[in-house]
């Protein structure tokens, strides 16, 4: 069947099955790899997208059910309306979304395949609750799972993403 | 030399394009007219094979190929080889079985794979494989080490009675039975060390490509050493030459060992990419990785402390049971042996040490390195009785540690269990530790927890570790297989700025940043004008790849020596352009100097001239600046430490929170701090990780009872405080950069330090053990034995 998704502003029709899941569309027919999987059952959140503006297990989600809402992956942070360059603050903004540009000022990633579940994940949590605490950092991050950071500079780049998208940690 | 050298935190080069979305792992690669292989793994950990019944799966609209081992063995693919022979204690070999890449006869384990479908679509391929039909006699399982050591046990190799693969020992018995003779005191342990899964965030995965056209396979695969699979793939198992074999590991998502090994899988793809005549990709599913990636540690374990009156260490015995699984991985006999036993000293001055080891085959997937990789199973025992020693002899024990020490004056030491350590400082970072968990306030902390009806328990961990493996003529006599030096080329561009190719492989630790640092302090170049190349056997000359903490310790030696020739080529290029002795050149903050001169050239202007030779010493020195260079360790490194954790249990429920973790840590010179501590971070969350939460359970049928993300358990952010990390440098003394290496810190040092604190909460109760991993559950029935007994 042939669907119509708004990915990152941009509008797609693709053809897929009606069992296709969201991150295989993402995945598969848009190549926008950025969008990881990770594990089978829901767990990890490397796949975490926007949908309309909210975080979202892209791998939870059948394709067709997010027709006509507006996704945005990690390819479409950096421009999404509060990821603009230059507003993070943060040395080597450039044209990262603030988040970003805090995960990569606090080393808050290596090997890099949770990361963009995390960011995503992160803005969500930022845009919800422009000041969290380190405590409501690490209990909203349940759903995404890090194996190389032990989250030490994960929940400092969200503190610092935070306060660089406008709020001041409390 | 620059701002951007040696223990400045500069951000990683590499974070943009994961940042962006826009790395490339395995995955994400797709090639055109790209087929999808799905394999038939068996549910059964042990049984015969009968016929394969395929002719349904074949029906599946879009099946290019359904291949088994009947077809494997036609094709005169070569097994899986091992990668380390170990000898028993009688001279004997160990018992090496046949590995065939799909099953042929019998499957070993639940997971081995016995088909592969190859379908033009991953759904078609998944719907093919469930229609397999494959003729299952079960047999007798024997699922762990208990089970399989036991009498008439059911056997996984005909030839390794009692399922023993090798009886191994090290150190001296006589030595170590005069030492126990004259003991005043001795302490005993018994304990496991947990199985547990790595669990890399980014499940393995293949593309095998072959061009018919050129005889020539590509194989991109989630590798940790994409030379040494190269090398095992021409030699042993597809059997081609190197030159027809190219294999890039391009971005790795984690690979904390599992991802060393030459996998089945990695051959399959290649050769069936043959057979269809188009690419074909594999990428595991999670709950598919459970049972096919090699999982760690899986140690029962015996150990005797001698002490004498005043709590000096006499003498040590051990004797371990190491469950190997159903198959030789890669490097798993290393693993037990010369990564284990050779630790057991520990950070301590022991006069004699005996080890037995007994590496035994269970129907289980293989067990072969996991960050860390024998050195947290030596600690971990090592740790557990030095605390029991403690309390039996009614002794402190941070004063039992210091009291057995290697003092700094004791340096190069030689252990009773073959490793000279080179150089440390134990006492400097039991200190630097204990300052900075504030243990002077530890008392004032405890009456707060308690307040809250909690209990509060401190525990230590001085540790030791072996890195930066090794001298290939010392690993070759050992048993290793191969080589262990690495390689490096350096090519300086003609405007100065550089490529560096590295053998080794970044799969999360940032070598594109912290390699660019090394030539950024020897040359003066910005790490801006400085790319990293790797994980490309067409574009890397040769290389080992990365495990064990080597690459900066080894990788990096082997960049400085391919530097320090292209500074001494420089030398006479400069001393023709300004007319001097090359004698009388020297090469200081990125410029060329007559010695006591003002004359110079900068570095960018020799390498100008070396590649526009206009103006050159043409009849005695090549144009171009680029170097090759192969380092081959002297010594492994030693980085060692103090882990210390507090916790606080509640005694109602048995769950354990980890209130405060500091380390101190020497891990040799320090190129990226920022990393560094990055590094002991991950290692501390995996070590803890192990200590509290994870655990690979197999039941007695040899099914694992918790093979996804739902029921098995690793540490999320909310399981884990802020860890306190310092570092106290001693260099080490045999490579160029002094470097020691980090990469596994953490997992061995804090899982004895984590249990050792839940001891010492409970130990008021009455309790005196815990295993690992101390889950709320085993707590609460410790604490509830413990009152019965009272």
């Amino acid at each position: 069947m042939a669907i119509t998704l708004r990915v990152n502003r941009q509008a797609h029709t693709v053809d897929c099955a009606p069992n296709t899941l969201l991150v295989d569309v993402l995945r598969e027919k848009l190549r926008l790899t950025g969008t990881h999987v990770g594990c089978d059952t829901s767990q990890c959140g490397a796949c975490t997208v926007h949908v309309d503006g909210r975080s979202v297990k892209s791998c939870t989600m059948l394709a067709v059910e997010a027709a006509d809402a507006e996704i945005t992956t990690i390819e479409g942070l950096a421009s999404s309306a509060d990821g603009s360059s230059g507003r993070s603050g943060l040395a080597d903004g450039g044209n990262l979304h603030p988040m970003q540009a805090a995960f990569q000022e606090c080393h808050g990633l290596q090997c890099g395949f949770c990361t963009p579940g995390m960011v995503m994940s992160a803005t969500d949590l930022c845009r919800r609750n422009p000041k969290p605490t380190e405590h409501e950092v690490r209990h909203w991050l349940e759903g995404n799972l890090c194996r190389c950071t032990g989250y030490h500079n994960i929940v400092k780049a969200v503190l610092a993403g935070a306060e660089a998208m406008g709020g001041k940690a409390k | 030399m620059s701002a951007q050298g040696f223990g400045a935190s500069v951000r990683r080069k590499e974070d943009r394009r994961f940042l962006l979305g826009k790395g490339q792992y395995t995955d994400d690669i797709t090639l055109p007219h790209q087929s999808y292989a799905v394999f038939v793994r068996s549910p059964h950990a042990h049984a015969n094979l009968g016929a394969i019944d395929a002719a349904k799966a074949k029906a599946v609209p879009g099946v290019l190929a359904v291949l088994t081992g009947a077809d494997v063995a036609a094709a005169g693919l070569g097994g899986i080889p091992c990668g380390w022979a170990v000898k028993s204690k009688d001279g004997s070999s160990m018992v090496e079985p046949p590995h065939p890449a799909l099953a042929q006869g019998a499957v070993r384990h639940v997971g081995d794979p016995v088909a592969m479908v190859i379908a033009d679509s991953k759904t078609a391929a998944r719907a093919a494989a469930a229609l397999v039909d494959v003729d299952y006699q079960v047999q007798p399982v024997a699922a762990s080490i208990t089970a399989a050591t036991a009498a008439d046990a059911p056997l996984v190799w005909p030839d390794a009675k009692g399922n023993v693969c090798f009886d191994w020992h090290l150190g001296d018995p006589a030595s170590t039975d005069a030492a126990f003779a004259k003991a005043k005191h001795v302490v005993e342990i018994e304990l496991t060390n947990s199985r547990v899964a790595p669990n890399a965030m980014e499940p393995r995965a293949a593309i095998g490509h072959y061009d018919a056209a050129n005889d020539h396979t590509t194989l991109y695969t989630t590798s940790q050493n994409p030379h040494l699979i190269r090398l095992l793939m021409g030699a042993f198992t597809l059997k081609v030459p190197e030159h027809k074999l190219r294999v890039v590991a391009p971005d790795v998502g984690g690979g904390f060992g599992s991802k060393i090994y030459h996998y089945a899988e990695e051959l399959l793809v290649a050769w069936a990419s043959r057979v269809v005549g188009r690419p074909v990709k594999w990428t595991s599913d999670r709950m598919e990785a459970f049972v096919s990636d090699a999982h760690g540690r899986d140690h029962i374990s015996k150990a005797q402390l001698a002490l004498d009156a005043n709590g000096k260490f006499l003498g040590l015995r051990v004797a371990t049971l190491a469950n190997i699984g159903a198959y030789l991985s890669t490097f798993a006999p290393a693993i037990p042996t010369y990564l284990y036993a050779t630790l057991l000293s520990g950070p301590y001055d022991f006069p004699a040490i005996y080890a037995e080891v007994k590496a035994i085959f269970t129907h289980t997937v293989a067990v072969d390195a996991y960050r860390g990789a024998g050195r947290p199973e030596a600690t971990y025992l090592l740790e557990r009785l030095v605390d029991k020693a403690a309390r039996q002899l009614g002794i402190d024990r941070i004063e039992l540690r210091r009291k057995n020490l290697i003092r700094t004056d004791q340096f190069p030491y030689q252990t009773q269990v073959a490793l000279a350590y080179d150089i440390g400082n134990y006492q400097a970072t039991l200190d630097m530790a204990l300052a900075s968990i504030d243990h002077a306030g530890y008392d004032k902390r405890k009456q707060a927890t308690e307040a809250k009806g909690k209990l509060r328990g401190f525990g230590i961990s001085t540790y030791i570790e072996a890195c930066g493996i090794a001298p290939s003529a010392l690993v070759g006599a050992l048993g290793a297989r191969a080589g262990l030096y690495e390689a490096a080329t350096v090519r300086v561009h003609p405007t100065g700025s550089v490529s560096v190719f590295t053998g080794t492989h970044s799969h999360g630790q940032g070598h594109e940043t912290t390699f660019a640092q090394i030539i950024s302090e020897k040359l003066g170049v910005p790490v801006e004008n400085v790319e990293v190349v790797h994980g490309d056997t067409d574009r890397i000359p040769f290389g080992m790849g990365t495990y064990g903490s080597r690459s900066a310790a080894v990788g990096g030696s082997a960049i400085v020596k391919a530097i320090d020739k292209i500074v001494e080529k420089g030398k006479k290029i400069a001393a023709h352009l300004l007319e001097a002795s090359a004698a009388d050149v020297e090469f200081v903050d990125g410029k060329y100097r007559v010695v006591g001169t003002d004359r110079a050239k900068a570095f960018g202007e020799v390498a100008f001239a070396a590649y526009v030779p206009h103006n050159y010493p043409i009849e005695t020195v090549e144009p171009g600046l680029e170097e090759n260079a192969f380092y081959d360790p002297k010594n492994f490194t030693f980085p060692g430490g103090t882990h210390l954790v507090e916790v606080e249990v509640d005694p109602e429920t048995g769950v354990v929170e980890i209130a405060e973790v500091a380390i101190a840590d020497d891990v040799g010179v320090v190129i990226n701090p920022m990393i560094v501590d990055g590094q002991a971070h991950g290692g501390l969350a995996q070590g803890i990780g192990q200590a509290l939460l994870e655990e690979a359970v197999y039941d007695a049928d040899g099914q694992l009872v918790n093979g996804s993300y739902l029921n098995y358990v690793m540490p999320r952010a909310a399981d884990l405080p802020f860890f306190k990390v310092g570092n106290h440098v001693t260099a080490c003394t045999h490579n160029p950069l002094g470097i020691k290496g980090v990469g596994e810190t953490g997992a061995i040092g804090v899982p004895p330090a984590v249990i050792n604190a839940v001891i010492d909460a409970l130990a008021p109760l009455g309790v005196t053990d815990i295993s690992m991993p101390a889950t709320p559950e085993k707590v609460w029935r410790a604490i509830q034995a413990a009152k019965k007994g009272a």
